[in-house]
């Protein structure tokens, strides 16, 4: 596959792992304690996990599993409101594939969708408008979500839709953006992060000007990076070299994909449709000021929260939940009370147990092998009785 | 009565009575109600399709000899499996193909010959009666691939929405080979991990024909009964541990099965994995792990070290088997826990799965 | 957060609606290409470029020269080393 293997070479991640613990040696920080740097998107953590790059790197590098999963941060309140949308009668509620396992209050889409609800995973937007074109006597919905870099799709597709006079569509408009998240980070008590990789798909739409401020408020660097493990062994050791160097400067490690100046027809959709929201409340993290964004007043027939009514209800993750420390690298998911024992992939109590790619889910699924405690010691138990989750990972 | 006259390779003796046959073109609560409409329906899909001695007679049950199954083995495997697939027609299979070989499978991989099979259809009014012909002929040409007969079934109809169009009971009689002992508690440090070819080609077809992905490829299911295969394996490597097809949660779960059953460690290696470019394709651009896709014609076997070369010249030399490739070993580190070397070069922890998996797009 | 994949654009679908098909893999699917194409870049000119695909739409052109750059720099932390290690490796025996 082009522009897939060649940024999955072997010898060429061996050499940048080589390169990066030669940096590291001549960092003088990460003598007495670990360097963290923070990825941003779960893309990035998925594929960390996905390619075992955490194992390739030297100890004293601890990357740190940000807040880009917008499965995982959408809070719980918002997937009732999915649930209450689907269960209208004569809606279709359409939502990506990985939205439906979401655990809202009572129920997930999934769980909506067994007791009978039209919920209809697509791959695209626009297949949600087709959706509705083809049954005129249904109210199709499109659970839309995530960051910026998914914006332009949904609003392309309100666009198309007010173009066509297609009436019985709307948009369940639920999109993130990332810079007031990474702000709140950095403004969060305690946090220690050294570094960041930033989303490369964000960053092909908003381009990347808007990460300034992390080099010129708060003095750290960022390497927008791309998604393959070659690109984010290469954002690693260039983060390292900006710290070796003393320096904090926005580079562009994904150059590729992502032009400098971001993608102008689409940053253009996203204005036409889209207006921040004073605020937006982040499971995890909780309430961000503009950190969402809202239907336009002029798109308000294609606003499934102005067509439909929705409970609108803010459900508190339970007490002992300690995702905001994890996202923001304060602690590793295994130090939560709850990691493995209340909280796990089959029964998620937390954010970050959510989606594969919440750093807790990633944890527990994958591991890092290095690390691992014996599951099952060797002659005990039956051999087919189910695995002591608690023991999962040791700190 | 002997052996010879109700058992298997013993038909053709008897007089094929006059069967049956259906003239409206779907099926209605009527083919299910016990009356003529019933029995021509019966007669016309499945008796025709599947003709053979014990079958013909309708009995309420199939009958056969004890010693002429002894002749196969020494313990009898038995075996029950549901198919609901949807869509029932799929590139490279249907539900009935699927209805034999995943059954005629469940058999071999505990390394029994299969030889019975029962086959029970639950019909929604409204389906086409071609279509449960055509299901019935494709179940009987399995079969035959399969050397097994369909000997006893049953049907029934239910009324519009009570079922997904069609579904399909198969369960199964074999006789296990003398001196066989395979089982998911015998793999051993140092045993080899062996896939008889390229994986998720099933799991992927089934995705991609339901068609809400809207996407436009050729990939076919690897749908096929294994029985020939394994028992070739088993002739070049009788100390063969395990053997289980890589169904549902893919080549993942059956590792994980391996692994806690035994009490050991595995280690594969991602680069040795086998799986078609377009199957690859498929997953990246839905965001789906090819490890966890079902498959419907694949093995996973621990074999010996010193009986892999045997082993892996066997099932090569078979036409289900020409890329079987071994992707890694066992080991008594990390009992429980499959480890994978990434084609990075990286190591991680390969799991089971949690519920189904689903599109990843965000 | 945000998948993406590269695919290349293999025929015009729509020029209208600016749809094409783009290629992945072997597997194709229909996409909107509303945010790649401008005055430099007619739709028409499209067929063979490849794209960053999302959710059904081509989010952004993939520029073969510096992906080649990329993995030159890549290459050439290698080579480095490599002669480092010959240097070494001579100055030794
Ligand atoms: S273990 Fe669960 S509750 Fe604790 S931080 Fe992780 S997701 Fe949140």
């Amino acid at each position: 596959m082009k522009y897939v293997d060649e940024f999955r070479d072997p010898e060429k991640a061996q050499t940048l792992v080589e390169k990066i613990r030669a940096l590291v040696d001549q960092i003088d920080a990460c003598k007495s304690r670990p360097l963290y740097i923070m990825e941003v998107c779960g893309g990035h953590t998925h594929a960390i996990f996905r390619y075992g790059i955490e194992s390739m790197l030297p100890e004293e590098i601890e990357l740190v599993h940000g807040p880009g999963c917008p499965v995982c941060v959408l809070p719980m309140g918002r997937v009732d409101d999915c649930v209450a949308i689907a269960e209208t009668p004569k809606v279709i509620f359409t939502t990506f594939g990985d939205a439906m396992r979401v655990p809202g209050s009572s129920k997930s889409l999934l769980e909506a969708k067994a007791g009978g609800a039209d919920v209809r995973m697509v791959y695209s937007p626009l297949d949600s408008l087709s959706l509705a074109r083809d049954n005129p006597d249904k109210e199709v919905v499109f659970f839309g979500l995530g960051f910026e870099t998914t914006m332009p799709s949904t609003a392309l597709t309100v666009l198309q839709a007010e173009a066509e006079g297609i009436e019985n569509f709307s948009l369940f408009c639920n999109h993130i953006t990332i810079i007031p998240a990474i702000k709140a980070i950095l403004d969060a008590p305690g946090v220690q992060i050294d570094g960041f990789l930033g989303p490369g798909h964000v960053s092909m739409v908003i381009g990347n000007a808007p990460y300034d401020f992390v080099a010129d408020q708060y003095d750290r660097p960022l390497v927008v990076t791309g998604f393959e493990p070659l690109d984010i062994l290469h954002g690693i050791w260039m983060v390292l070299e900006q710290l070796a160097s003393g320096e904090a400067r926005i580079e562009n490690q994904y150059s590729r994909v992502v032009p400098d100046e971001g993608n102008g027809p689409a940053l253009e959709a996203i204005a036409k449709v889209f207006e921040l929201r004073e605020f937006f409340e982040w499971r995890g993290l909780g309430s961000i000021d503009h950190s969402g964004v809202k239907m336009r007043e002029a798109y308000a027939k294609y606003d499934a929260e102005r067509k439909f009514s929705v409970p609108d209800l803010v459900i508190a993750d339970p007490k002992a939940c300690q995702c905001g420390e994890v996202l923001k690298g304060v602690i590793k998911p295994y130090d939560c009370k709850l990691f493995g024992n209340d909280c796990t992939p089959e029964t998620p109590m937390g954010a970050l147990m959510v989606s594969s790619e919440g750093a807790c889910a990633a944890y527990s699924r994958y591991g890092r092998v290095e690390k691992l405690v014996p599951l099952l010691g060797r002659g005990a138990g039956t051999g087919t009785g189910k695995a002591p989750q608690a023991e999962v990972e040791a700190p | 009565m002997s052996g010879e006259g109700e058992g298997k390779g013993a038909k053709g003796a008897a007089q094929r009575r006059k069967l049956g046959k259906v003239d409206i073109p779907t099926v209605t609560m009527a083919h299910g109600g016990g009356g003529k409409a019933m029995h021509d329906f019966i007669d016309d899909l499945f008796v025709d399709a599947f003709y053979n001695e014990p079958l013909a007679p309708l009995e309420d049950q199939a009958r056969f000899s004890i010693d002429a199954l002894a002749r196969y083995g020494d313990r009898l495997a038995f075996t029950t499996d549901s198919y609901v697939v949807s869509p029932l027609e799929f590139p490279g299979g249907d539900i009935g193909k699927l209805a034999i070989c995943g059954t005629v499978n469940d058999l071999a991989v505990g390394g029994a010959t299969p030889l019975y099979l029962s086959c029970a259809v639950i019909v929604e009014e409204g389906v086409s009666v071609d279509l449960m012909r055509k299901v019935a002929r494709s179940m009987a040409a399995t079969a035959v691939e399969a050397g097994v007969e369909v000997v006893t079934g049953d049907t029934k109809v239910v009324e519009r929405g009570a079922c997904d169009k069609l579904f399909i009971n198969t369960a199964g009689i074999g006789v296990i080979r003398a001196g066989v002992k395979l089982g998911v508690e015998l793999a051993q440090p140092d045993d080899l991990v062996i896939v008889n070819g390229v994986l998720g080609d099933h799991g992927a077809t089934i995705l991609n024909a339901r068609g809400d992905m809207k996407l436009d490829t050729e990939i076919f299911s690897d749908c096929a009964p294994l029985h020939g295969l394994i028992g070739a394996l088993l002739e070049a490597a009788p100390n063969t541990r395990f053997i289980r097809d890589a169904t549902r949660g893919g080549l993942a779960t059956v590792l994980n099965e391996i692994a806690r059953g035994s009490e050991v460690g595995i280690e594969i290696r991602e680069g040795q994995i086998p799986i078609r470019a377009v199957v690859r394709g498929f997953c990246e651009l839905l965001g789906l792990d090819p490890l966890y896709l079902a498959n419907e014609g694949k093995i996973v076997c621990v074999v010996a070290k010193d009986e892999a070369e045997a082993a892996l010249a066997a099932l090569r030399a078979h036409p289900y088997g020409k890329d079987s490739v071994a992707i890694g070993h066992v080991t008594d580190e990390r009992p429980g826990r499959v480890v994978m070397t990434t084609v990075l070069g990286g190591r991680r922890i390969v799991d089971t799965l949690v519920g189904e998996q689903l599109p990843r797009i965000c | 957060m945000c998948l993406g994949i590269p695919g290349q654009i293999v025929e015009i679908t729509n020029t209208a609606d600016k749809l094409a098909k783009v290629e992945v893999a072997g597997v194709k699917r229909e996409i909107n290409l509303v945010c790649i194409v401008d005055e430099d870049h007619s739709i028409e000119s499209c067929v063979g470029d490849w794209v960053l695909v999302h959710v059904g739409f081509a989010m952004s052109r993939i520029d073969a020269a510096e992906a080649a750059a990329t993995l030159e720099l890549l290459h050439a932390l290698g080579e480095v080393d490599e002669e480092l290690d010959a240097m070494r490796g001579s100055g030794q025996t």
